[in-house]
């Protein structure tokens, strides 16, 4: 029997990165405040004291700089981690991991592949006002070339963060300020997650909630309420969004026929609108009602933090739309 | 073309290389040039689409620079990049296929003009948008020297050459790249293509400081100096000072080399922006017959020679578009390949250019490794 343990979210992002760089000196970890701060929240807290200055590398606020830098260095065989403290800031490096990073492979014709991973956090934190609450889930997803996941508890988040450091293409790692502490099991074995690969969270026969990351809490919340009516979801936890396993959609659509995506970002050309397409396609005859979505509300995120927290895909949006997804409005 | 020099030898200390060196640099100018005649003419008979920024007027920069350098140290460059690929030893009819879209091209005809990339030659691109190349040359030279002190525990040893042009310094990405290379001490040198015009916006119109642009790399806490761009052997001799100091230092230098490009910014250039007198006064300094006069003045090669160099040079680049335009063009499988390293989806993986692919077989050998 492996001895579980239980360690936090940014714990368990730490010991993919510290792993990978043990077994592989050409990982290195650079970003605002990583080492000296240890991280502006605490993930890289530690690995200055292990790895040194060299591997482990303070950089000025200057995202387009360092993302471009990280890409370059890929060219000639290192595998660099860049953290941006948070997703939001990655706007103004976005020429660098929108079009460098994805795109090399293919404008060098297969010369130069970028084996690269950008992390940091996604999504509405603590009230922080609309240029610091950015999902850029649907907005970077729409680019070939590039890989996403978005990890909802520190199993996956240590398993999958293994897989992207070790992939040989630009990975674009999503995590959320809000699950940072949570605690989870966590192996002391060494173990992968494949990158591409959903995983049920709850099992149920009446609709399937598609969630990823922070939603998939929401989605939890949701199902408790849902089942004290009588309504038994199944909760898909995404995991990846490039590769996205539409295969386990689709079989958890064929029993439930029923299905309702939830996705933090915006609705307007999103994930959600993707795999709502997707389920439409595959399952056009599983379908018992059309795919119901729940997203972000379409607006700027508000400060005050009841708008904020009605702006967020919640449970009392997902329990609607399920209700009428399931005709039991 | 490597060229083993004391380090931090004085440029007017560098010595003129011998003849047959000489001699290499006109060759790689010359081809260049009618490289670039033919690519024109190419693009006006529709067998080149998308954009065309030609080098001519500029070959002394290319040439000179790479001619200080080691043949393993990184070159990058924007999308004005024909001129490096070949001065880096990129053969003219992979170049050419490239330019027609066929799969023989150095990337498959997937990148175009702007996105020559040879990484047997140590030449990272060709980067379309303006400035973006510079994060992506501190990354080379932060690789250069991770990898020399890092992981092989010795002295950093290689410099990067990232050029760009004078429009780009008015991007945020290359101040960023600046200010990194110089907290990094990285050993890069930003060699600004100062032909004095970014399309049709002059310097002074768009470049506080624009007369004097070294003003920028002291901010930086740089090194600079501005050099003359139309004499090949100046150029290889500051750029020879320039590179062993870099490599000694480990420190990133700004180079402003004056220089002039003879056409128009790409294919479609009018240029009533700037007038025919300047022009023709520029097209005086053409650094191809800078270099002849000086070889046939100091007797070192007759009128004669040149000439049959350049009719050479001329059948050269005749059979390599006579070549590139009987090279396929790419199955519509290759759509899908090279989009990701792996399989999966309707992606079917990547794998390196015909051209290297056949190097490698004729080696016996898998002699892989950027
Ligand atoms: C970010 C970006 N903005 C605009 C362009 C369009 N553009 C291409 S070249 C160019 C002028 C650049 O001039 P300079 O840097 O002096 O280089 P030169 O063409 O003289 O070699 C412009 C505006 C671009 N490619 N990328
Ligand atoms: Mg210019």
């Amino acid at each position: 029997m492996p001895m579980a343990r239980e360690i936090e979210f940014r714990e368990a992002l730490r010991e993919a990165m510290s792993e990978e760089m043990r077994s592989d000196p050409r990982v290195f970890l650079m970003g605002e405040e990583v080492a000296q701060y240890h991280g502006a929240y605490k993930v890289s807290k530690g690995m200055l004291e292990e790895f040194g200055p060299r591997r482990i590398i303070d950089t000025p606020i200057s995202e387009s700089g360092f993302a471009g830098m990280g890409i370059g260095a890929t060219m000639l065989g290192l595998r660099p981690i860049v953290e941006f403290m948070s997703w939001s800031f990655s706007l103004v490096a976005a020429d660098q991991i929108m079009n460098n990073a994805p795109k090399i492979l293919y404008m060098s014709g297969g010369q130069f592949g970028c084996p690269i991973v950008f992390r940091g956090n996604d999504g509405a934190g603590g009230q922080l006002g609309s240029t610091h609450s950015w999902c850029v889930e649907s907005l970077y997803a729409n680019v070939p070339g590039l890989k996403m996941i978005i990890p909802s508890d520190p199993y996956d988040a240590k398993g999958l963060l293994k897989s992207a450091i070790r992939d040989e293409n630009p990975v674009f790692c999503l995590e959320s300020e809000r699950l940072l502490s949570i605690k989870g099991d966590v192996p002391e074995e060494e173990y992968v997650i494949p990158i591409g690969e959903a995983v049920i969270r709850r099992p149920g026969t009446d609709c399937t909630l598609v969630g990823f990351g922070r939603t998939v809490y929401f989605c939890e919340q949701a199902a408790e309420e849902l089942a004290k009516e009588g309504i038994e979801c199944e909760i898909l936890d995404m995991r990846s969004i490039r590769p996205l396993d539409l295969d386990a959609i689709v079989t958890s659509v064929r029993k439930t026929n029923y299905c309702v995506v939830v996705d933090q970002s915006w609705s307007f050309a999103s994930i959600g609108s993707e795999v709502a397409a997707e389920v439409h396609k595959a399952c056009f005859d599983d379908l018992d009602n059309h795919v119901h979505r729940v997203h972000n509300d379409d607006v700027p995120a508000p400060y005050s933090h009841d708008l904020e927290q009605e702006m967020l895909p919640h449970a009392r949006k997902i329990c609607e739309a399920v209700r009428s997804a399931t005709y039991n409005a | 073309m490597s060229t083993t020099t004391t380090p931090n030898l004085k440029a007017h200390e560098v010595p003129i290389p011998e003849l047959d060196v000489l001699k290499s640099w006109l060759l790689d100018m010359l081809r260049i040039r009618e490289f670039e005649v033919r690519a024109m003419q190419a693009y006006q008979n529709k067998l080149a689409g998308g954009f065309l920024h030609v080098y001519n007027g500029q070959e002394a920069v290319a040439v000179g620079c790479i001619a200080a350098m080691r043949h393993t140290d990184p070159v990058i460059t924007a999308y004005r990049d024909h001129g490096h690929a070949l001065a880096r030893g990129l053969d003219p009819k992979i170049g050419f296929a490239e330019l027609f879209g066929r799969i023989d091209g150095c990337a498959k005809g997937k990148g175009g003009s702007m996105h020559f990339f040879d990484r047997d030659n140590h030449m990272f691109g060709g980067h379309g948008i303006v400035g973006a190349q510079c994060p992506l040359g501190t990354g080379l030279a932060f690789a250069t020297k991770y990898n020399d002190e890092v992981i092989n525990g010795g002295k950093s040893d290689s410099v990067t050459a990232c050029f760009l042009g004078d429009g780009a310094l008015n991007q945020g990405s290359v101040h960023e790249a600046m200010n990194l290379a110089a907290i990094f001490d990285l050993p890069i040198i930003f060699c600004v293509e100062n032909n004095r015009y970014a399309m049709g916006t002059a310097i002074d119109r768009c470049t506080a400081s624009g007369d004097q642009i070294t003003n920028r790399a002291v901010a930086f806490d740089m090194e600079a100096r501005t050099i003359r761009g139309m004499d090949v052997i100046e150029v290889y001799r500051e750029m020879t000072e320039i590179v062993e100091w870099v490599r000694s230092e480990s420190r990133p230098y700004f180079l402003d080399i004056d220089t002039y490009r003879f056409k128009g910014h790409s294919m479609s250039d009018p240029r009533k922006y700037r007038t025919h007198e300047e022009e023709v006064e520029f097209e005086a300094n053409d650094p191809i017959d800078k270099l002849s006069r000086y070889l046939t003045s100091s007797k070192l090669m007759a009128e004669e020679d040149i000439k049959a160099m350049s009719k050479s040079v001329r059948s050269e680049i005749r059979e390599a578009v006579a070549w590139a335009k009987q090279s396929p063009v790419p199955d519509v499988s290759e759509l899908h390949h090279d989009v990701y390293a792996d399989v999966w989806g309707p992606f079917t993986g990547t794998s390196l250019p015909r051209y290297m692919l056949e190097k490698r077989s004729g080696e016996g050998g898998d002699a892989d490794g950027a």
